[in-house]
């Protein structure tokens, strides 16, 4: 581990347990993430994309300890947080903070623009007095584009785009050096959708944070990443930095997330290859055995249905799941 | 950590705040209805304190000469059995009625929604002690439950206040409970522990105030309740004792004389419908000034 790395994965696991009975019996695991590794240097941004259920975003809720990881060890700033209990985690939510999916459910309806935005200084005590209180408040507004005029408004009198501002504010507010993305732009109109992702772009370039940008829409990754790690049903299958990944991605299921998206030139479009993926993606509560991708894989042999292959390091900087690459 | 400063002259310029009381006083006195409202509340409770000043008689002297009058200009509302008068009466048991209904409602209300936000917010453990608890007291008709806690306790002002308090806890509870559930869903629950909020702000700053609406109009309904099961309570002897004054009481007293004299019963009913209707009247108000969607629509 180099000095300059501030966050660090190593084998996390988070599996839920499906109870039954008056007993609460655990009849089953639904492992969100199994087996997850990876690192993320000061002022990187690292993407990771996968379609809805491979568990990127209960990822992101480990690394913020929201959820309290069944295996494995959750490494910030040197520090295993993995198993710290609540209290101890309370003064460390400052460098850890999260911008959620939907800007409509994430602010309190009854709270102003303002309470919101100031609620982590009051929390964390970062101000001294009201005048403190209200010069930092601006500064964040100012900071998200957001007119201090406005610090009275309630949530329902803001649109999305707006609403997503003040929910960055919020998690600037205590200084954090690391943010979860968590699909921050994928309940915006397009239009909407670059200019929070500028804004987060501009943000990451001033206040030198360190971003886990979580996204299922690979040409937003693109956009904003320096590193993108690719998952399916809990685990990585491919993570490389995102040149590599859109040029020479090795791993099948890359390689059909890469053909989903659109190219803005139809000729192009008309001769490159579609990969159309067949079938479901399995349970995660009954995962197939040996690769998790085989029953789906134009590549499957009969042996990636018994071996689980290890994410392995094809280059420097690139790693790959795959027996078949 | 920020290097970025930005120059903002005077933060104290930036027009903040404008008194969120004043904001809510705009819309609450908004309406006409709720005024009306909310002025029917406070001249029964100025007749509550000034009973021995307004009233024209004492409502307890017997006069068997004078029983069962009808309406005149001595009596106003007539006298009944006991040639009391019914106005006197009327004002008097302003002050029952509103105490049992506002003691018993309001401590009911506290206690219930401090129990349902406890349990519906720790959950687990917690939830199934408390949520169990509150589910056998609902199992017992809340009118049976106040009347074998009142015959248990004697009867008596305060027994009554106690008994009725204790009846109407399970359905606060239960909503309480309810609302917390959904209300816990939200993004913004999730945001207060990540900014390291304590459970304790996150239940009083952010799932508190958004389970409120439905729960003052439960309040505002218990209030009649309150008021009419306490005439129940008297009518079966464990309520506020005789010669005592209360609406309830009233209307029990009245209804033997129902064809002859109606007023009897009317009157004090007439009065029970009307602290009910402004009750809810103003606990629609609360609902709708407290809600920011509203402010400034209505």
């Amino acid at each position: 581990m180099s000095d300059n790395t501030l966050l660090e994965v190593k084998n996390l696991k988070m599996y839920f347990p499906v109870t039954k009975g008056l007993l609460r019996k655990t009849v089953a695991n639904v492992q969100a993430v199994d087996d997850v590794t990876f690192s993320i240097s000061k002022g990187e941004t690292l993407g990771l994309v996968g379609e809805s259920g491979c568990g990127k975003t209960t990822v992101g809720r480990c690394i913020l300890r929201l959820y309290r990881p069944t295996a494995g060890r959750v490494i910030f700033e040197g520090q295993d947080i993995s198993l710290w209990p609540k209290d101890k985690i309370r003064p460390l939510r400052r460098k850890i903070q999260l911008i959620f999916q939907d800007p409509y459910s994430s602010l309190n309806p009854r709270q102003s623009a303002g309470d919101i935005v100031g609620e982590p200084l009051t929390v964390h005590k970062l101000v001294k007095n009201n005048r403190e209180y209200r010069e930092r408040l601006g500064e964040l507004f100012r900071m998200v584009g957001l007119d201090p005029g406005m610090q009275d408004r309630v949530p329902h009198e803001f649109s999305g785009g707006q609403r997503q501002r003040i929910g960055i504010a919020r998690a600037l507010a205590s200084n954090p050096s690391f943010i979860v993305c968590d699909e921050p732009v994928s309940a915006l109109d397009v239009s909407i959708q670059a200019q929070v992702i500028n804004l987060l772009q501009e943000l990451q370039e001033e206040l030198k944070l360190t971003y886990l940008f979580v996204a299922h829409d690979l040409s937003v990754v693109r956009h904003i990443s320096d590193r993108v790690a690719v998952m399916y049903l809990g685990r990585i299958v491919e993570i490389t930095d995102w040149e590599t990944l859109y040029e020479n991605p090795l791993h099948p299921y890359t390689k059909a997330l890469l053909s989903a998206v659109p190219i803005p030139d139809p000729s192009l479009e008309e001769k490159r290859e579609q990969i159309i993926l067949r079938g479901d993606v399995p349970s995660p509560m009954n995962p197939p055995h040996g690769c998790y991708f085989h029953p789906r894989c134009r590549l499957a042999t009969p042996e990636c249905s018994r071996v689980k292959p290890p994410l392995r390091q094809i280059a420097d900087n690139h790693a790959v799941a795959c027996i078949r690459v | 950590m920020t290097d970025v400063t930005i120059q903002i002259d005077n933060p104290m310029e930036i027009p903040f705040r404008r008194n969120g009381f004043i904001r809510f006083l705009n819309v609450f006195l908004g309406r006409k209805v709720v005024v009306f409202g909310a002025a029917i509340i406070l001249a029964l409770i100025v007749a509550a304190i000034f009973a021995p000043i307004i009233s024209p008689y004492d409502p307890y002297s017997q006069n068997l000469s004078e029983s069962l009058q009808p309406p005149s200009r001595a009596h106003l509302l007539g006298t009944d059995r006991f040639g009391r008068d019914v106005l006197s009466r009327i004002i008097y048991g302003t002050r029952v009625s509103l105490l049992v209904g506002i003691v018993s409602v309001g401590s009911a209300a506290f206690i219930g929604m401090t129990l349902g936000l406890i349990a519906g917010y720790f959950g687990r453990f917690i939830n199934t002690l408390i949520m169990r608890f509150i589910d056998a007291l609902m199992a017992i008709p809340p009118i049976m439950l106040a009347l074998a806690i009142a015959s248990a306790l004697g009867g008596g002002l305060w027994n009554v206040i106690i008994s009725l308090g204790i009846s109407l806890i399970p359905t606060q509870a239960r909503l309480m409970h309810g609302q917390v559930l959904t209300v816990k869903q939200a993004d913004y629950i999730t945001a207060g522990e990540v900014i390291g909020a304590s459970d304790w702000r996150i239940m009083i700053k952010h799932v508190f105030p958004n389970c409120l609406p439905p729960l003052i109009v439960l309040i505002t309904l218990n209030l009649g309740v309150a008021i009419l099961a306490e005439s129940a309570l008297s009518f079966l002897g464990v309520g506020i004792r005789p010669p005592g004054a209360a609406w309830g009481s009233m209307v029990n007293d009245g209804y033997q004389y129902l064809l002859s004299n109606p007023i009897l019963s009317f009157a004090p009913g007439f009065a029970i419908m009307l602290v009910v209707l402004a009750f809810n009247i103003v606990g629609d108000g609360l609902r709708d000034a407290l809600d920011p969607r509203l402010r400034g629509t209505i």
